[in-house]
């Protein structure tokens, strides 16, 4: 028993360790890189200011957030149509079966996304496997346009992020007693009444968090909106990676990736109000 | 009206109901009883339109309803953990069905609140389902089924959530909701307090057949086998064979060593080896050796005179039951209600006792084995 404990605390402590190190200590240092000056020999220069801050309130930047918001929210609204029958199917499925279908949507996590990015070039370029099924079938006589595509780019985010979107909803449609389906169709609902007035309202918040779990990392995924449309749209995750990497600018970049961690952080604070208030707008 | 004409249920080749023949009348209370596994919640769903059956058809109303599913028949359920919407109101929960008719908005609210006037649920029409207790949710379930006027009310262990006081409660407000609004209740239950607290019919259930159809008085009394008569209540079985027939429907018979008269209105041969059922409180006992006056048994039950030991007292407050030894080892159950006059057991253990039963109150069987 005092193992048990001791083990815990070390497994806890290491995670937590863990975390700081790696994850709270750079984020703190971003934090402070947002408030210093460019350097002109070293990356950063001492010295508090809020220009950077204020070099993001251009309209070039209000473009580009737009576009990305747009884009995140185009990409979480197919997933959801995707990942919502999906899930379905997955959850209604026989019980001996459920595990296997689940691990088939998390093998594709084994493999580093970038890698698969490259991998969905392969599958869209010109000569590529669609086009040639495609040619080979007869439905086309030239081949598609689709690298360097919107649609490429809607792709290749879908194709990314549509466990994120799976997961939420799988768990949540697992814990909507049968009974209350066959309880709406007693009282007179058919499948599609049932869905909507029942299975609907209670999955919302595998809705919510499937959704979020796309949205969010969505706007941050430059590489997919670089590899697979070109670079002709600028968004927010490439606007910050060019600060790095490119313009060496990281007092800017620094300032445009904390203005972005705070925003989705406000948008899960929202989230979260809105969740604590539908479960009490009904009461009188 | 609901017939079932033959019907048949397999899963899996496993058969689940077989040959199910009934008639529920209109305006009938009645319950399907049985152990857990005998097939009665099936045959609830195949009448509710949640099951096919394999073969065979239920009838409602005259109209065949194979293919019909649940929400175009005119059946509703109350189901076993009420089934409540959770994220919708009472309200909204009791409105459900007239919503799903597309019924006009203002006949909706009227309609629904006077379901739950009827169940007695004024004022909790804003609440949530996880806000109220247990009865208070059963109330909710059946006003949510009977708001939609259906022909038939289907209860699938409606009260089984509840405390015992509250179930009891709860049976005489259902049966009188039944009488009140005329619809046919068909109620299924492993609980025979309940089946007899509230039916018309009640039908035994075991193994997907139904082992016999009657009143509550009929079952309890007139058993038609050992399996409906254990199912129903404390019994003792004796056993017998047949010596002489002495009269219409009267026999006498050795039962358990001793030569008694049998009323019985099914034939019996000579020989014939029976079962004699008798319920705890069809016996009286009268003390033999007691140094103070023994009471003396009724004539009408002279007619039977088992020797025995009182081996152990149990008291339950207007009652007490004996538990007696026969010579021959069989052990017979006994309740005796307490004395008008006097409030002291008539016997205490190791007193040799002798035991008769009410004439005409033994059901006689052919011996099962």
């Amino acid at each position: 028993m005092k193992n048990n404990t001791l083990f815990r605390r070390l497994l806890i402590g290491a995670t937590w360790a863990w975390m700081a190190l790696l994850a709270l200590v750079p984020y703190l240092m971003l934090v402070g890189a947002s408030f210093f000056e460019r350097g002109t020999d070293t990356l950063v220069r001492p010295g508090l200011t809020l220009s950077n801050y204020l070099h993001l309130l251009s309209p070039t930047v209000f473009t580009m957030a737009a576009d990305s918001v747009a884009l995140a929210a185009v990409a979480a609204l197919l997933c959801l149509l995707v990942g919502y029958p999906f899930a379905a199917i997955l959850a209604h499925a026989p019980a001996r079966i459920q595990p296997l279908l689940l691990l088939l949507v998390m093998i594709p996590f084994w493999t580093n996304s970038l890698i698969r990015t490259y991998a969905l070039v392969m599958l869209l370029k010109a000569d590529g496997v669609v086009n040639s099924l495609l040619l080979h079938a007869g439905l086309i006589a030239e081949p598609l346009r689709l690298m360097y595509t919107p649609v490429a780019v809607f792709i290749g985010l879908v194709y990314t992020l549509l466990p994120f979107m799976i997961l939420p909803l799988y768990a949540a449609l697992k814990t909507v007693d049968p009974q209350l389906l066959e309880a709406g169709r007693d009282l007179g609902a058919g499948r599609v009444r049932n869905f909507l007035h029942i299975t609907v309202p209670l999955t919302m918040p595998g809705i919510i968090a499937g959704t979020m779990l796309v949205f969010l990392p969505a706007l941050g995924m430059f590489y997919i909106a670089d590899i697979l449309g070109g670079a002709r749209t600028m968004l927010v995750g490439n606007y910050i990676r060019d600060q790095f990497l490119v313009f060496r600018d990281i007092p800017t970049g620094s300032a445009a990736s904390v203005t972005m961690t705070v925003a989705m952080g406000l948008l899960l604070v929202l989230h979260h109000l809105a969740r604590r208030r539908s479960g009490k707008e009904m009461l009188p | 009206m609901v017939t079932l004409a033959g019907v048949t249920k397999q899963y899996n080749g496993h058969p689940a109901l077989v040959d199910i023949s009934l008639t529920v009348a209109d305006g009938e209370f009645l319950s399907l009883l049985g152990p857990s596994g005998c097939g009665k919640t099936t045959l609830l769903r195949l009448i509710g339109g949640f099951e096919r059956c394999t073969k065979g058809s239920v009838l409602i109303d005259g109209r065949d309803t194979d293919g019909v599913p649940p929400e175009r028949r005119a059946v509703n359920t109350v189901f076993q953990n009420y089934a409540l919407f959770p994220h919708m109101t009472v309200f909204d929960n009791v409105a459900f069905g007239l919503r799903m008719a597309n019924r006009p908005r203002d006949e909706i609210a009227a309609a629904v609140n006077g379901a739950l006037d009827l169940v007695q649920l004024h004022g909790m029409a804003a609440r949530r389902p996880a806000e109220l207790s247990g009865g208070q949710q059963q109330r909710v379930a059946i006003a949510r089924a009977i708001v939609n006027k259906p022909r038939v009310l289907l209860l699938d262990e409606p009260l089984s959530a509840l405390d015992h006081r509250l179930r009891k409660q709860m049976q005489k407000e259902l049966k009188q909701l039944q009488r009140t609004l005329g619809i046919t209740f068909i109620l299924v239950t492993h609980d025979q307090d309940e089946a007899f607290a509230m039916s018309d019919r009640v039908v035994v259930m075991q193994q997907g057949r139904i082992e016999q159809i009657g009143s509550p008085r009929e079952i309890y009394e007139e058993p038609v086998n050992l399996y409906v008569a254990r199912f129903v209540g404390d019994i003792n079985v004796l056993a017998g064979v047949i010596r002489e027939k002495i009269g219409p429907n009267l026999y006498t018979a050795l039962v358990e060593g001793v030569t008694v008269q049998l009323r019985s209105d099914r034939p019996l041969s000579l020989a014939q080896p029976v079962h004699i059922l008798l319920r705890p409180e069809d016996f009286r006992l009268a003390v033999e050796d007691a140094a103070t006056p023994a009471r003396e048994l009724p004539g009408t039950i002279r007619h039977a005179g088992l020797k025995g030991t009182v081996r152990r007292i149990f008291y339950h407050g207007a009652t007490y039951d004996v538990e007696v030894s026969l010579e021959n080892g069989t052990r017979i159950q006994v309740t005796e209600f307490f004395d008008e006059d006097s409030d002291t057991l008539s016997c205490t253990p190791g007193d040799r006792v002798t035991l008769g039963w009410h004439e005409g109150w033994e059901v006689v069987l052919p011996h099962e084995e």
